[in-house]
């Protein structure tokens, strides 16, 4: 009755309404409200993307929905309503009933969200059990229900612990638990933000069919304008905890209103680098680089062939993206050429001289000349060192006079866009993308001619992502530095690099030039990559799910 | 999973070897046993009679050999000054210490463990800092000193002894085990909080599980895993503690019987408690060991 619910004008009876939902932020929160007035709804067998980057306050509405906002959270107005009928306010104990059996709720990281000492049967019934199933049709209906999700071996993938699980696997296993009771609305909150593309691809073609199959509303929360042009039959943007634009997924995509939303929808698929550089000397060549982890002691050796016969080469000025999924060998490739992993086998030579068996000052020397940028701006900053400090601390380390180390740090947060101010102040005053600004003005410090950027956007949000990657290019053109950079994300790659090397178990299976390698690409696995990464030809071939 | 046992059982049995090894060499470095025994003016063809006696007169490596086979076959050397051999004073003993022990233990979890969790629970408080103030309080207070005090207030409030044989163990157990009690609960209110706050505990919630399922079934077997680990490890700290309580409490427990040996210098039994002390060590790092199988799927995956 329902199978084109999402069209305009089809006779459509919303499960769920919010209507004017307000919630409040702690007093010294950096704004009042953590969702203010937004309203929306959803149809059985719909899919509302409810996007946005962090702190704009989509998660918190799923929250609210499940009842779950802590108590710093309360909700000053507005109403949601479930099949007809006022919700509970929020953590009132009638929400045992609604919560899973009516309405269930599935996480990013899917692996987390399962407890590490219990099988998955045994979690996956005692949802039954809190339910009042009886005790004879519970493992029927687990088995039952992972079959659902395409799990192979139900029976065995019941007996096992979550660590057993791949992360597609677990987010299968996440998602079969949403299912059991039957709920009529499903809230997945980032569930594939965590998967490589593949798998994240695999993930939204189940949820797609189960939404078919089972006639499900879904309220998808998702920061990826990719994902919302493969899934979404409507689309609501917040900002700010403002809901600034929503409407039908295709209307949105064509001709997205608000800015904020043309940013978003920007950041999937930034323009192409057009590469201007000349041929000249590589200033790293890697040849036959192999790297083993070795583990275990006497009976239980282990070895991970981590870094099978990679060669590349990076010429100075230009940047060179290495692309794979987790597991890939990837960043050990980083940490081989920077020395921080000392290779099996092969040679890497840095400006025409060997490298791979420096120790001691030759290599310390070194050091200054290849520097990292690493995936998470909050761990890599010391908490208790001013900016200053750690931005001047490696040209004092390499002989630098304090005084015009500190100089001259203060003129690379300049440059890096932080204010004359930063300086002073701690890491845990900034935010994500202005701590990854303060990570690439410590990087810059050493004027290194290689720079290498290990998933350094990847934990940013879209828009910021755009910018950091805009830093590095200006950077790059400013003082001549090659970058190595590594990235699970090929938008990311397309927008900074000049060559491409695909990785997959530690072996390269396709090398090229960013035009070629996107336009035509020549491995299985490239092609593969390609064709699950959400969005990338959104605007290309402006195709929509 | 063998694999795993078979590597804790050899890691074991060679501590113990190494143990053997040490107690032997520092017994002998620390002097000359049968001069220490003897009174300092005696003449030196005394001196030699005790050494030929003891085997002392022999090399080195003659000595550990002999001492070795001797443990191997359960000969483990008799008191110099009663002539009883060694292990059977030392059984004669046991049953004391186990109570004074096994109670102070059992004192510390059963109420260390539960007001930590509940302090996690209900964090921030005046429960909670009232728990945490305990526990500073139960893990810096010295035990001799808790155990004098409680004895004195007794004798004079109450006009009661609290030390001697015949005296109730919960004293003695109590001091016994209060360092302990207070490091338990410090300890489960930050497992409980590390795992009350876990991805995996808001999942639960979502799907409807509630709050005293998810303490009892989720929280809790996670939280007990560092917490086997501490158990285990303080039962050194009781080894250690119980030989001044039983001094203190006049409890006629092993703890007792070491210090007389020590100040009596009646070297096999310092010698054989010494094996046991280190001996019961090893065990209850087995033991933990062990546990994590049962309790730690991730590790039997191993």
């Amino acid at each position: 009755m329902s199978e084109t619910a999402s069209g305009p004008g089809a006779a459509r009876v919303p499960l769920l309404t919010i209507d004017e939902l307000t919630v409040a932020l702690p007093p010294d929160g950096d704004r009042a409200e953590a969702v203010s007035r937004i309203s929306f709804d959803i149809a059985p067998g719909e899919t509302l993307c409810l996007v946005g980057e962090s702190g704009s306050g989509k998660s918190v509405a799923g929250q609210a929905i499940m009842g779950m906002l802590p108590h710093a959270l309360p909700v000053t107005g507005g109403t949601i309503r479930f099949d007809g009928a006022q919700m509970p306010p929020q953590r009132h104990h009638d929400f045992r009933t609604i919560r899973s059996a009516r309405i269930a709720m599935i996480f990013q990281d899917a692996g987390a969200s399962l407890n590490p000492v219990r099988t998955i049967g045994s979690q996956l019934a005692e949802v039954l059990a809190v339910h009042g199933v009886p005790r004879s049709r519970r493992r029927p209906r687990v088995l039952e229900v992972l079959h659902d999700v395409a799990l192979p071996e139900p029976e065995r993938i019941a007996r096992s612990y979550p660590h057993q699980l791949s992360g597609g696997q677990a987010q299968r296993a996440v998602i079969a638990a949403a299912l059991l009771l039957r709920p009529g609305l499903l809230i997945a909150d980032e569930p594939t933000t965590a998967l490589d593309v593949t798998t994240q691809a695999e993930i939204l073609t189940l949820i797609a069919r189960l939404q078919r199959e089972h006639n499900l509303a879904v309220l998808f929360v998702t920061h990826d304008f990719g994902v919302v042009a493969q899934i979404a039959d409507r689309v609501a943007v917040m900002q700010q905890g403002v809901l600034v634009e929503s409407g039908q997924a295709r209307d949105v995509l064509r001709n997205p209103q608000h800015p904020y939303t043309r940013k978003l929808i920007a950041a999937v698929s930034p323009a192409p680098r057009i590469l201007e550089h000349d041929e000249e000397t590589p200033i790293l060549q890697a040849r036959d680089v192999n790297l083993v982890y070795r583990s275990g002691f006497l009976g239980n050796r282990k070895a991970l062939h981590a870094v099978k016969d990679v060669t590349l080469d990076i010429a100075r000025g230009r940047t060179v993206a290495v692309v794979g999924e987790s597991g890939s060998g990837k960043s050990s490739l980083a940490r081989c050429l920077l020395r921080l992993e000392d290779i099996d086998s092969g040679s890497i030579r840095f400006k025409e001289e060997e490298i791979a068996d420096l120790t001691g000052a030759p290599l310390r020397r070194l050091r200054r000349s290849i520097q990292v940028v690493l995936q998470d701006p909050f761990s890599a900053l010391n908490p208790r060192q001013t900016v200053l400090s750690a931005v001047a601390e490696g040209p004092i380390i390499h002989g630098t006079p304090p005084a015009q180390a500190r100089v001259k740090a203060a003129e690379l947060l300049d440059l890096v866009g932080l204010s004359a101010q930063a300086g002073g102040r701690y890491p845990q005053e900034f935010s994500g993308g202005q701590r990854q600004r303060i990570c690439i003005a410590r990087a810059l410090a050493l004027e290194p001619e290689l720079l290498i950027a290990d998933e350094a956007v990847s934990a940013l949000d879209v828009s910021i992502q755009a910018q950091i990657l805009d830093l590095f290019a200006d950077l790059q053109s400013r003082f001549g530095f090659a970058i190595l950079f590594i990235t699970h994300d090929l938008a990311v790659a397309r927008a900074i690099a000049d060559d491409i090397l695909v990785m997959r178990a530690g072996e390269i299976v396709e090398h090229g030039p960013a035009s070629r390698v996107f336009a035509a690409p020549e491995h299985p696995y490239t092609q593969a990559l390609l064709a699950a990464a959400p969005g990338l030809d959104l605007f290309q071939k402006g195709s929509a799910a | 999973m063998i694999g795993y046992i078979l590597s804790r059982l050899l890691r074991a049995m060679l501590t113990m070897l190494v143990t053997v090894t040490l107690v032997f060499l520092f017994i002998r470095l620390s002097g000359d046993p049968a001069a220490a025994l003897v009174p300092p003016d005696a003449p030196q063809s005394v001196i030699d009679q005790y050494s030929r006696a003891m085997g002392l007169d022999q090399p080195l490596w003659q000595q550990y050999l002999g001492y070795l086979a001797g443990l191997a076959q359960g000969n483990f050397g008799f008191s110099i000054h009663t002539g009883i051999a060694v292990e059977q004073t030392f059984l004669r003993r046991l049953p004391y210490t186990l109570h004074l022990g096994g109670t102070a233990l059992a004192l510390a979890v059963a109420i260390g463990i539960p007001i930590g969790a509940l302090a996690a629970i209900r964090r921030g408080t005046p429960l909670d800092r009232l728990v945490m103030g305990f526990s500073v309080f139960a893990f810096a207070m010295p035990n001799f000193l808790f155990g004098l005090v409680m004895i004195l207030v007794a004798a004079l409030a109450f006009g009661t002894f609290l030390g001697g044989e015949s005296a109730n163990v919960i004293w003695p157990a109590l001091t016994l085990g209060l360092a302990a009690m207070g490091s338990f609960a410090r300890f489960t209110r930050s497992s409980v909080l590390e795992t009350i706050n876990a991805p995996y505990m808001r999942a639960a919630e979502a799907r409807g599980v509630p709050f005293a399922k998810r303490l009892l079934r989720h929280a809790a077997p996670n939280a007990a895993i560092p917490l086997v680990t501490l158990i285990g490890l303080s039962l050194g700290a009781l080894v250690a503690g119980s030989v001044v309580t039983e001094q203190v409490f006049a409890w006629p427990g092993v703890g007792q019987l070491l210090v007389r040996s020590v100040a009596t210098r009646d070297l096999a039994q310092v010698q054989f408690l010494v094996l046991v002390v280190a001996a019961t060590m090893v065990m209850a790092n087995l033991i933990v060991d062990l546990l994590y199988l049962v309790i730690d799927p991730r590790i039997r995956a191993k």
